[in-house]
Protein backbone atom coordinates (compact mmCIF):
# COMPACT_ATOMS: atom_id res chain seq x y z
CA UNK A 1 0.00 0.00 0.00
CA UNK A 2 2.64 2.53 0.84
CA UNK A 3 4.97 1.58 -2.07
CA UNK A 4 1.46 2.45 -4.45
CA UNK A 5 1.28 5.61 -2.67
CA UNK A 6 5.14 5.95 -3.31
CA UNK A 7 5.16 5.40 -6.83
CA UNK A 8 1.84 7.50 -7.43
CA UNK A 9 3.46 10.37 -5.22
CA UNK A 10 4.84 12.07 -8.57
CA UNK A 11 2.09 11.38 -10.86
CA UNK A 12 -0.32 13.42 -8.20
CA UNK A 13 2.17 15.93 -7.79
CA UNK A 14 2.11 16.19 -11.54
CA UNK A 15 -1.42 16.17 -12.12
CA UNK A 16 -2.08 18.43 -9.36
CA UNK A 17 0.38 20.69 -11.08
CA UNK A 18 -1.43 20.54 -14.55
CA UNK A 19 -4.39 20.88 -13.36
CA UNK A 20 -3.91 24.26 -11.45
CA UNK A 21 -1.71 25.45 -14.52
CA UNK A 22 -4.73 24.33 -16.96
CA UNK A 23 -7.32 25.92 -14.50
CA UNK A 24 -5.07 29.36 -14.04
CA UNK A 25 -4.87 29.76 -17.98
CA UNK A 26 -8.61 29.21 -18.28
CA UNK A 27 -10.02 31.75 -15.25
CA UNK A 28 -6.94 34.56 -16.26
CA UNK A 29 -6.88 34.60 -19.66
CA UNK A 30 -3.64 34.13 -20.56
CA UNK A 31 -2.52 34.35 -23.65
CA UNK A 32 -1.56 31.47 -25.15
CA UNK A 33 1.64 32.96 -27.35
CA UNK A 34 2.40 33.25 -23.23
CA UNK A 35 1.33 30.48 -21.62
CA UNK A 36 -0.50 27.75 -23.40
CA UNK A 37 -2.72 25.48 -21.35
CA UNK A 38 -1.64 21.93 -21.40
CA UNK A 39 -4.10 20.82 -23.12
CA UNK A 40 -2.57 23.09 -25.93
CA UNK A 41 -0.05 21.53 -25.64
CA UNK A 42 -0.85 18.09 -25.89
CA UNK A 43 -2.64 18.64 -28.71
CA UNK A 44 0.59 20.10 -30.33
CA UNK A 45 1.99 16.99 -29.05
CA UNK A 46 -0.29 14.92 -30.50
CA UNK A 47 -0.02 17.58 -34.15
CA UNK A 48 3.42 17.34 -34.17
CA UNK A 49 4.23 13.98 -33.33
CA UNK A 50 5.89 12.50 -36.23
CA UNK A 51 8.18 15.46 -36.46
CA UNK A 52 9.21 15.85 -33.03
CA UNK A 53 9.84 11.77 -33.34
CA UNK A 54 11.75 12.29 -35.69
CA UNK A 55 13.51 15.03 -34.13
CA UNK A 56 14.11 13.34 -30.89
CA UNK A 57 16.05 10.29 -33.29
CA UNK A 58 18.29 12.56 -34.81
CA UNK A 59 19.04 14.00 -31.47
CA UNK A 60 19.42 11.24 -29.94
CA UNK A 61 21.50 9.33 -32.27
CA UNK A 62 23.79 12.70 -32.26
CA UNK A 63 24.15 11.89 -28.27
CA UNK A 64 24.79 8.47 -29.03
CA UNK A 65 27.46 8.57 -31.70
CA UNK A 66 29.11 11.45 -30.01
CA UNK A 67 29.31 9.02 -26.43
CA UNK A 68 30.67 6.32 -28.67
CA UNK A 69 33.53 8.70 -30.03
CA UNK A 70 33.99 9.98 -26.60
CA UNK A 71 34.39 6.51 -25.06
CA UNK A 72 36.64 5.13 -27.81
CA UNK A 73 39.39 8.70 -27.29
CA UNK A 74 38.88 8.51 -23.59
CA UNK A 75 39.18 4.99 -22.86
CA UNK A 76 42.72 5.01 -25.78
CA UNK A 77 44.04 7.75 -24.32
CA UNK A 78 43.99 6.78 -20.60
CA UNK A 79 44.73 3.15 -21.66
CA UNK A 80 48.05 4.96 -22.87
CA UNK A 81 48.43 7.17 -20.01
CA UNK A 82 47.79 4.26 -17.71
CA UNK A 83 51.39 2.58 -19.54
CA UNK A 84 53.56 6.30 -18.92
CA UNK A 85 53.22 8.24 -15.57
CA UNK A 86 54.85 11.23 -17.95
CA UNK A 87 52.06 10.96 -20.23
CA UNK A 88 49.09 10.69 -17.49
CA UNK A 89 50.46 13.79 -16.04
CA UNK A 90 50.62 15.33 -19.46
CA UNK A 91 47.13 14.49 -20.44
CA UNK A 92 45.61 15.43 -16.90
CA UNK A 93 45.51 19.39 -17.36
CA UNK A 94 44.29 19.50 -20.63
CA UNK A 95 41.42 16.79 -20.03
CA UNK A 96 40.50 19.39 -17.20
CA UNK A 97 40.60 21.94 -19.25
CA UNK A 98 39.10 21.11 -21.97
CA UNK A 99 36.14 20.53 -19.25
CA UNK A 100 36.21 23.59 -17.59
CA UNK A 101 35.60 25.71 -20.99
CA UNK A 102 31.87 25.67 -21.65
CA UNK A 103 30.73 24.42 -24.97
CA UNK A 104 29.19 27.29 -26.19
CA UNK A 105 32.28 29.04 -26.46
CA UNK A 106 34.08 26.21 -28.21
CA UNK A 107 31.08 26.08 -30.98
CA UNK A 108 31.91 28.56 -33.22
CA UNK A 109 35.63 27.27 -33.43
CA UNK A 110 34.48 23.91 -34.09
CA UNK A 111 31.49 25.18 -36.26
CA UNK A 112 34.45 26.43 -38.49
CA UNK A 113 36.32 23.17 -38.46
CA UNK A 114 33.52 21.62 -39.19
CA UNK A 115 32.61 23.29 -42.39
CA UNK A 116 28.89 25.34 -42.77
CA UNK A 117 27.83 22.22 -44.38
CA UNK A 118 28.36 19.32 -41.32
CA UNK A 119 25.94 21.22 -38.82
CA UNK A 120 25.61 17.23 -37.63
CA UNK A 121 29.43 16.87 -37.71
CA UNK A 122 29.66 19.99 -35.30
CA UNK A 123 27.30 18.74 -32.89
CA UNK A 124 28.58 15.35 -32.85
CA UNK A 125 32.25 17.14 -31.80
CA UNK A 126 31.09 19.51 -29.21
CA UNK A 127 29.03 16.47 -27.49
CA UNK A 128 32.16 14.35 -27.78
CA UNK A 129 33.81 17.06 -26.23
CA UNK A 130 31.30 17.35 -23.17
CA UNK A 131 31.23 13.26 -23.09
CA UNK A 132 34.78 12.97 -23.00
CA UNK A 133 35.62 13.69 -19.26
CA UNK A 134 33.74 11.96 -17.32
CA UNK A 135 34.60 8.47 -19.39
CA UNK A 136 38.75 9.33 -19.06
CA UNK A 137 38.29 10.86 -15.50
CA UNK A 138 37.25 7.27 -14.53
CA UNK A 139 39.06 5.42 -17.04
CA UNK A 140 42.25 6.59 -15.21
CA UNK A 141 40.96 6.28 -11.71
CA UNK A 142 40.00 2.68 -12.22
CA UNK A 143 42.60 1.50 -14.19
CA UNK A 144 45.08 2.77 -10.80
CA UNK A 145 42.87 1.22 -8.62
CA UNK A 146 43.20 -2.44 -8.43
CA UNK A 147 43.96 -3.60 -5.17
CA UNK A 148 47.48 -3.45 -4.03
CA UNK A 149 47.58 -7.08 -2.44
CA UNK A 150 46.61 -8.16 -5.81
CA UNK A 151 49.16 -6.25 -7.37
CA UNK A 152 51.70 -7.90 -5.07
CA UNK A 153 50.48 -11.47 -6.02
CA UNK A 154 50.83 -10.60 -9.49
CA UNK A 155 54.48 -9.03 -8.74
CA UNK A 156 55.20 -12.34 -6.95
CA UNK A 157 53.89 -14.82 -9.64
CA UNK A 158 56.14 -12.45 -12.19
CA UNK A 159 53.52 -11.45 -14.66
CA UNK A 160 54.34 -8.95 -17.42
CA UNK A 161 53.01 -5.37 -17.58
CA UNK A 162 50.58 -6.95 -20.63
CA UNK A 163 49.10 -9.28 -18.06
CA UNK A 164 49.04 -6.84 -15.41
CA UNK A 165 46.98 -4.74 -18.00
CA UNK A 166 44.98 -6.98 -19.11
CA UNK A 167 43.86 -9.65 -16.47
CA UNK A 168 44.24 -7.03 -13.38
CA UNK A 169 44.03 -3.41 -14.14
CA UNK A 170 41.60 -3.09 -16.76
CA UNK A 171 38.82 -5.67 -14.97
CA UNK A 172 39.66 -3.73 -12.05
CA UNK A 173 38.61 -0.76 -13.77
CA UNK A 174 34.97 -1.50 -14.91
CA UNK A 175 32.56 -0.68 -11.95
CA UNK A 176 34.66 3.13 -12.72
CA UNK A 177 33.99 2.64 -16.88
CA UNK A 178 30.27 1.76 -16.16
CA UNK A 179 30.02 4.41 -13.78
CA UNK A 180 31.69 6.98 -15.88
CA UNK A 181 29.88 6.33 -18.82
CA UNK A 182 26.11 6.14 -17.11
CA UNK A 183 27.56 10.08 -16.03
CA UNK A 184 28.36 10.60 -20.01
CA UNK A 185 25.19 9.65 -21.58
CA UNK A 186 23.63 11.96 -19.43
CA UNK A 187 25.69 14.56 -20.26
CA UNK A 188 25.77 13.73 -23.93
CA UNK A 189 22.18 14.41 -24.41
CA UNK A 190 22.43 17.74 -22.50
CA UNK A 191 25.47 18.30 -24.34
CA UNK A 192 24.13 17.75 -27.92
CA UNK A 193 20.80 19.89 -27.01
CA UNK A 194 23.58 22.65 -26.20
CA UNK A 195 25.85 22.17 -29.32
CA UNK A 196 22.66 22.30 -31.20
CA UNK A 197 21.44 25.62 -30.55
CA UNK A 198 25.29 26.67 -30.73
CA UNK A 199 25.75 25.03 -33.41
CA UNK A 200 22.95 23.40 -35.50
CA UNK A 201 21.26 25.95 -37.67
CA UNK A 202 18.43 23.98 -39.54
CA UNK A 203 20.83 21.43 -40.34
CA UNK A 204 21.09 19.15 -37.20
CA UNK A 205 17.06 19.41 -37.20
CA UNK A 206 17.40 17.51 -33.75
CA UNK A 207 14.74 18.56 -30.84
CA UNK A 208 16.96 21.88 -30.41
CA UNK A 209 16.14 23.35 -33.71
CA UNK A 210 12.24 22.28 -33.41
CA UNK A 211 12.10 24.06 -30.19
CA UNK A 212 14.09 27.44 -31.48
CA UNK A 213 12.25 27.16 -34.49
CA UNK A 214 9.03 27.15 -32.90
CA UNK A 215 10.57 29.84 -30.43
CA UNK A 216 11.16 32.17 -33.68
CA UNK A 217 7.12 31.66 -34.76
CA UNK A 218 5.90 32.35 -31.47
CA UNK A 219 4.48 28.64 -31.21
CA UNK A 220 4.72 28.28 -27.09
CA UNK A 221 2.81 24.83 -27.12
CA UNK A 222 4.92 23.80 -29.99
CA UNK A 223 8.04 24.77 -27.96
CA UNK A 224 6.95 23.25 -25.21
CA UNK A 225 5.91 19.89 -26.42
CA UNK A 226 9.49 19.63 -27.86
CA UNK A 227 10.53 20.48 -24.15
CA UNK A 228 8.14 17.43 -23.05
CA UNK A 229 9.79 15.29 -25.70
CA UNK A 230 13.31 16.02 -24.32
CA UNK A 231 12.48 15.51 -20.65
CA UNK A 232 10.88 11.83 -21.40
CA UNK A 233 13.53 11.16 -23.47
CA UNK A 234 16.17 12.73 -21.14
CA UNK A 235 14.80 10.40 -18.31
CA UNK A 236 13.96 7.18 -20.16
CA UNK A 237 17.57 7.36 -21.43
CA UNK A 238 19.13 7.96 -17.48
CA UNK A 239 16.64 5.14 -16.36
CA UNK A 240 17.95 2.42 -19.26
CA UNK A 241 21.74 3.30 -18.95
CA UNK A 242 21.25 2.98 -14.70
CA UNK A 243 19.54 0.09 -14.89
CA UNK A 244 22.09 -1.46 -17.31
CA UNK A 245 24.91 -0.33 -15.14
CA UNK A 246 23.42 -1.93 -12.07
CA UNK A 247 22.79 -5.33 -13.85
CA UNK A 248 26.57 -5.34 -15.67
CA UNK A 249 28.42 -4.42 -12.68
CA UNK A 250 26.41 -6.73 -10.81
CA UNK A 251 27.45 -9.60 -12.86
CA UNK A 252 31.01 -8.39 -13.19
CA UNK A 253 30.72 -8.55 -8.98
CA UNK A 254 28.95 -11.55 -9.27
CA UNK A 255 26.45 -10.49 -7.11
CA UNK B 1 69.67 -25.76 16.62
CA UNK B 2 72.28 -22.83 15.24
CA UNK B 3 71.66 -20.93 12.10
CA UNK B 4 74.93 -22.33 10.41
CA UNK B 5 73.93 -26.04 11.59
CA UNK B 6 70.38 -25.94 9.52
CA UNK B 7 70.42 -28.21 6.52
CA UNK B 8 68.77 -26.00 3.48
CA UNK B 9 67.67 -22.71 4.35
CA UNK B 10 64.99 -22.06 1.85
CA UNK B 11 65.23 -18.50 2.91
CA UNK B 12 67.01 -15.85 5.05
CA UNK B 13 67.37 -12.63 6.18
CA UNK B 14 70.77 -11.15 7.67
CA UNK B 15 70.75 -8.07 8.77
CA UNK B 16 68.26 -6.51 7.32
CA UNK B 17 67.25 -3.18 7.32
CA UNK B 18 63.45 -1.15 5.94
CA UNK B 19 62.76 2.37 5.87
CA UNK B 20 60.47 4.35 4.65
CA UNK B 21 60.81 8.00 4.13
CA UNK B 22 59.05 10.19 6.14
CA UNK B 23 58.56 7.14 8.65
CA UNK B 24 61.33 5.96 9.57
CA UNK B 25 62.85 2.99 10.45
CA UNK B 26 60.47 -0.07 9.59
CA UNK B 27 62.30 -3.30 10.65
CA UNK B 28 65.94 -4.03 11.35
CA UNK B 29 68.41 -5.15 11.91
CA UNK B 30 66.52 -8.28 12.06
CA UNK B 31 67.98 -11.70 11.52
CA UNK B 32 65.38 -14.78 10.25
CA UNK B 33 66.25 -17.85 8.69
CA UNK B 34 63.84 -20.84 7.73
CA UNK B 35 64.57 -24.57 6.94
CA UNK B 36 62.81 -26.70 4.17
CA UNK B 37 59.42 -27.75 5.87
CA UNK B 38 59.53 -25.58 8.84
CA UNK B 39 56.73 -24.06 10.19
CA UNK B 40 58.34 -20.71 12.01
CA UNK B 41 55.74 -17.85 13.73
CA UNK B 42 56.48 -14.10 14.01
CA UNK B 43 55.01 -12.94 16.71
CA UNK B 44 55.10 -9.51 17.38
CA UNK B 45 53.08 -6.10 18.06
CA UNK B 46 51.39 -4.28 15.34
CA UNK B 47 53.63 -2.52 13.22
CA UNK B 48 57.09 -4.19 14.06
CA UNK B 49 57.65 -4.46 10.98
CA UNK B 50 56.03 -8.48 10.28
CA UNK B 51 54.70 -7.63 7.11
CA UNK B 52 57.77 -5.92 5.88
CA UNK B 53 60.09 -8.89 6.95
CA UNK B 54 57.33 -11.03 5.09
CA UNK B 55 57.31 -9.46 1.87
CA UNK B 56 61.24 -9.21 2.02
CA UNK B 57 60.91 -13.16 1.93
CA UNK B 58 58.62 -13.13 -0.87
CA UNK B 59 61.39 -10.58 -2.61
CA UNK B 60 58.18 -7.80 -3.47
CA UNK B 61 60.33 -5.59 -1.56
CA UNK B 62 64.32 -4.63 -1.20
CA UNK B 63 65.75 -4.10 2.22
CA UNK B 64 67.81 -0.67 2.77
CA UNK B 65 70.86 -3.04 4.43
CA UNK B 66 71.54 -6.18 4.99
CA UNK B 67 70.85 -9.30 2.88
CA UNK B 68 68.23 -11.25 1.48
CA UNK B 69 68.93 -15.13 0.64
CA UNK B 70 66.33 -17.19 -1.13
CA UNK B 71 66.92 -20.65 -2.24
CA UNK B 72 62.92 -20.89 -3.27
CA UNK B 73 62.67 -19.49 -6.57
CA UNK B 74 59.85 -17.20 -7.73
CA UNK B 75 57.51 -19.46 -9.08
CA UNK B 76 57.63 -21.35 -5.53
CA UNK B 77 56.69 -18.85 -2.84
CA UNK B 78 53.36 -18.01 -2.46
CA UNK B 79 51.54 -15.50 0.07
CA UNK B 80 48.48 -15.32 1.44
CA UNK B 81 47.61 -12.13 2.83
CA UNK B 82 45.08 -10.74 5.71
CA UNK B 83 42.25 -10.26 3.65
CA UNK B 84 41.58 -13.28 0.71
CA UNK B 85 42.64 -10.61 -2.02
CA UNK B 86 40.77 -12.58 -4.96
CA UNK B 87 39.39 -10.95 -8.44
CA UNK B 88 35.76 -10.81 -7.75
CA UNK B 89 35.38 -10.84 -10.93
CA UNK B 90 36.60 -14.42 -11.64
CA UNK B 91 34.87 -17.68 -10.08
CA UNK B 92 36.98 -19.53 -7.53
CA UNK B 93 38.38 -21.73 -9.49
CA UNK B 94 39.54 -19.30 -12.06
CA UNK B 95 41.12 -16.83 -8.96
CA UNK B 96 42.83 -20.47 -8.13
CA UNK B 97 44.48 -20.85 -11.79
CA UNK B 98 45.95 -17.33 -11.75
CA UNK B 99 48.92 -18.23 -10.56
CA UNK B 100 49.09 -21.20 -13.21
CA UNK B 101 47.66 -18.71 -15.67
CA UNK B 102 50.29 -16.03 -15.29
CA UNK B 103 53.03 -18.37 -15.22
CA UNK B 104 52.18 -19.84 -19.39
CA UNK B 105 49.79 -22.73 -18.32
CA UNK B 106 47.07 -23.58 -20.52
CA UNK B 107 43.36 -21.89 -19.46
CA UNK B 108 42.08 -26.00 -19.62
CA UNK B 109 45.54 -27.29 -17.38
CA UNK B 110 44.69 -24.37 -15.20
CA UNK B 111 41.16 -24.76 -14.42
CA UNK B 112 41.89 -28.81 -13.80
CA UNK B 113 44.47 -27.95 -11.54
CA UNK B 114 42.77 -25.68 -9.93
CA UNK B 115 39.80 -27.30 -9.13
CA UNK B 116 42.47 -30.37 -7.60
CA UNK B 117 43.71 -27.44 -5.13
CA UNK B 118 40.20 -26.52 -4.14
CA UNK B 119 38.89 -29.96 -3.63
CA UNK B 120 42.01 -30.26 -0.87
CA UNK B 121 41.09 -27.45 1.06
CA UNK B 122 37.43 -28.67 1.12
CA UNK B 123 35.98 -26.50 -1.38
CA UNK B 124 35.47 -28.47 -4.22
CA UNK B 125 31.71 -28.11 -4.74
CA UNK B 126 32.50 -24.15 -4.81
CA UNK B 127 34.56 -23.91 -7.77
CA UNK B 128 32.40 -21.86 -9.77
CA UNK B 129 31.32 -19.54 -7.20
CA UNK B 130 32.34 -15.73 -7.41
CA UNK B 131 33.94 -14.19 -4.32
CA UNK B 132 31.20 -12.45 -3.74
CA UNK B 133 28.88 -15.40 -3.02
CA UNK B 134 31.40 -17.00 -0.78
CA UNK B 135 31.57 -16.18 3.07
CA UNK B 136 34.59 -15.18 5.13
CA UNK B 137 36.10 -18.60 5.77
CA UNK B 138 35.59 -19.95 2.16
CA UNK B 139 37.37 -17.02 0.70
CA UNK B 140 40.51 -17.63 2.74
CA UNK B 141 40.43 -21.03 1.68
CA UNK B 142 39.98 -20.17 -1.54
CA UNK B 143 43.11 -18.22 -1.19
CA UNK B 144 45.17 -20.85 0.48
CA UNK B 145 44.25 -23.13 -2.77
CA UNK B 146 45.74 -20.41 -4.68
CA UNK B 147 49.05 -20.27 -2.60
CA UNK B 148 49.35 -23.89 -3.03
CA UNK B 149 48.39 -24.87 -6.13
CA UNK B 150 51.81 -24.08 -7.62
CA UNK B 151 53.09 -26.46 -5.08
CA UNK B 152 55.22 -23.84 -3.09
CA UNK B 153 58.29 -24.79 -1.65
CA UNK B 154 58.03 -21.67 1.03
CA UNK B 155 54.24 -20.36 2.36
CA UNK B 156 54.47 -17.22 3.61
CA UNK B 157 51.06 -16.14 5.84
CA UNK B 158 50.40 -12.91 6.61
CA UNK B 159 47.89 -12.96 9.70
CA UNK B 160 45.29 -14.88 6.83
CA UNK B 161 43.16 -15.17 9.57
CA UNK B 162 42.90 -12.45 11.55
CA UNK B 163 39.60 -11.42 9.99
CA UNK B 164 37.57 -14.55 10.77
CA UNK B 165 35.78 -15.85 13.81
CA UNK B 166 37.15 -18.02 16.25
CA UNK B 167 35.68 -20.74 15.22
CA UNK B 168 36.67 -20.64 11.47
CA UNK B 169 39.92 -19.59 12.79
CA UNK B 170 40.61 -22.87 14.50
CA UNK B 171 39.38 -24.94 11.73
CA UNK B 172 41.11 -23.17 9.04
CA UNK B 173 44.70 -23.69 11.68
CA UNK B 174 44.53 -27.78 11.07
CA UNK B 175 43.36 -27.30 7.32
CA UNK B 176 46.88 -25.31 6.96
CA UNK B 177 48.81 -28.10 9.33
CA UNK B 178 46.95 -30.78 7.78
CA UNK B 179 47.91 -29.72 4.19
CA UNK B 180 51.62 -28.59 5.61
CA UNK B 181 51.56 -32.81 7.01
CA UNK B 182 50.99 -33.71 3.16
CA UNK B 183 52.87 -31.34 1.29
CA UNK B 184 55.61 -30.36 3.88
CA UNK B 185 56.32 -26.45 2.37
CA UNK B 186 57.81 -23.94 4.84
CA UNK B 187 55.68 -21.66 6.53
CA UNK B 188 56.49 -18.32 7.42
CA UNK B 189 53.33 -17.71 9.48
CA UNK B 190 52.93 -13.82 11.07
CA UNK B 191 50.21 -13.43 13.86
CA UNK B 192 49.63 -11.41 16.58
CA UNK B 193 47.75 -14.58 18.66
CA UNK B 194 50.19 -16.22 20.68
CA UNK B 195 47.67 -19.35 20.87
CA UNK B 196 47.70 -19.58 17.37
CA UNK B 197 51.63 -19.18 17.16
CA UNK B 198 51.93 -22.01 19.36
CA UNK B 199 49.11 -24.41 17.91
CA UNK B 200 50.81 -23.82 14.51
CA UNK B 201 54.52 -23.70 14.77
CA UNK B 202 57.34 -25.42 15.93
CA UNK B 203 59.58 -22.58 16.16
CA UNK B 204 57.95 -18.85 17.55
CA UNK B 205 60.11 -16.02 16.92
CA UNK B 206 59.13 -12.84 18.68
CA UNK B 207 59.57 -9.34 17.81
CA UNK B 208 60.31 -5.79 19.29
CA UNK B 209 58.10 -2.87 18.67
CA UNK B 210 59.05 -1.35 16.18
CA UNK B 211 61.48 -0.81 14.54
CA UNK B 212 61.61 -4.93 15.31
CA UNK B 213 64.24 -7.33 15.80
CA UNK B 214 64.68 -10.25 17.20
CA UNK B 215 63.89 -10.60 20.64
CA UNK B 216 63.19 -13.88 21.45
CA UNK B 217 62.83 -17.38 20.50
CA UNK B 218 60.52 -20.62 21.14
CA UNK B 219 60.77 -23.77 20.11
CA UNK B 220 57.68 -26.15 20.56
CA UNK B 221 58.62 -30.18 19.42
CA UNK B 222 54.65 -30.41 19.47
CA UNK B 223 53.12 -33.35 16.61
CA UNK B 224 51.61 -32.39 13.97
CA UNK B 225 48.64 -32.23 13.03
CA UNK B 226 47.51 -31.08 16.47
CA UNK B 227 45.96 -34.28 18.89
CA UNK B 228 42.60 -33.51 20.10
CA UNK B 229 42.53 -31.09 23.05
CA UNK B 230 45.51 -30.07 22.29
CA UNK B 231 44.99 -26.08 23.61
CA UNK B 232 44.64 -27.73 26.81
CA UNK B 233 47.92 -30.04 27.47
CA UNK B 234 50.32 -28.54 29.56
CA UNK B 235 52.90 -28.43 26.66
CA UNK B 236 50.88 -26.02 24.58
CA UNK B 237 50.01 -23.66 28.06
CA UNK B 238 53.57 -23.71 29.15
CA UNK B 239 55.06 -22.42 25.61
CA UNK B 240 52.32 -20.12 25.56
CA UNK B 241 53.04 -18.52 28.84
CA UNK B 242 56.64 -18.20 27.91
CA UNK B 243 56.23 -16.45 24.60
CA UNK B 244 53.28 -14.35 26.47
CA UNK B 245 56.06 -13.90 29.20
CA UNK B 246 58.73 -12.92 26.04
CA UNK B 247 56.50 -10.83 24.08
CA UNK B 248 55.40 -8.59 27.33
CA UNK B 249 59.62 -8.14 28.22
CA UNK B 250 60.04 -6.98 24.28
CA UNK B 251 56.88 -4.52 24.72
CA UNK B 252 58.64 -3.48 28.02
CA UNK B 253 62.15 -2.65 26.11
CA UNK B 254 62.91 0.93 25.47
CA UNK B 255 62.83 1.55 21.39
Amino acid sequence: MNRLADRLAPWILIGLLLAGWEGACRALAIPSYRLPPPSAVAAALIANAPLLLASAWNTFAMAMIALALASFVACTIALAASLSNPLQRAVGPLAVALQVTPVVALAPLIQIWAGIDHPKAAVVALTAVVAFFPIYSGAVAGLSASDPDLERLFDLYGATPLQGLAKLRIPSAVPFLLEGHKVAVGLSLVGAVVAEFAAGSGGSQGLAWRILEAGNRLQTARMIAALVVLAMMGGALHAAFSALERRLLARWLGR
Amino acid sequence: MTEGARAVDIAALAGVTVDYPGRGRALGPFDFAIGAGEIVALVGPSGCGKSTALRLLAGLELPGGGAVKRTAGRGETSVVFQSPTLAPWRSASANVALPLELAGASRGEGRARARAALAQVGLADASEARPAQLSGGMAMRVALARALVTDPRLLLLDEPFAALDEITRRALADDVLALWAKYRPAIVFVTHSVEEAVYMASRIVVMTPGPGRLAAETRTDSPAPRPKGFRTTPAFRGAAEAVSDQLALAMAQPR
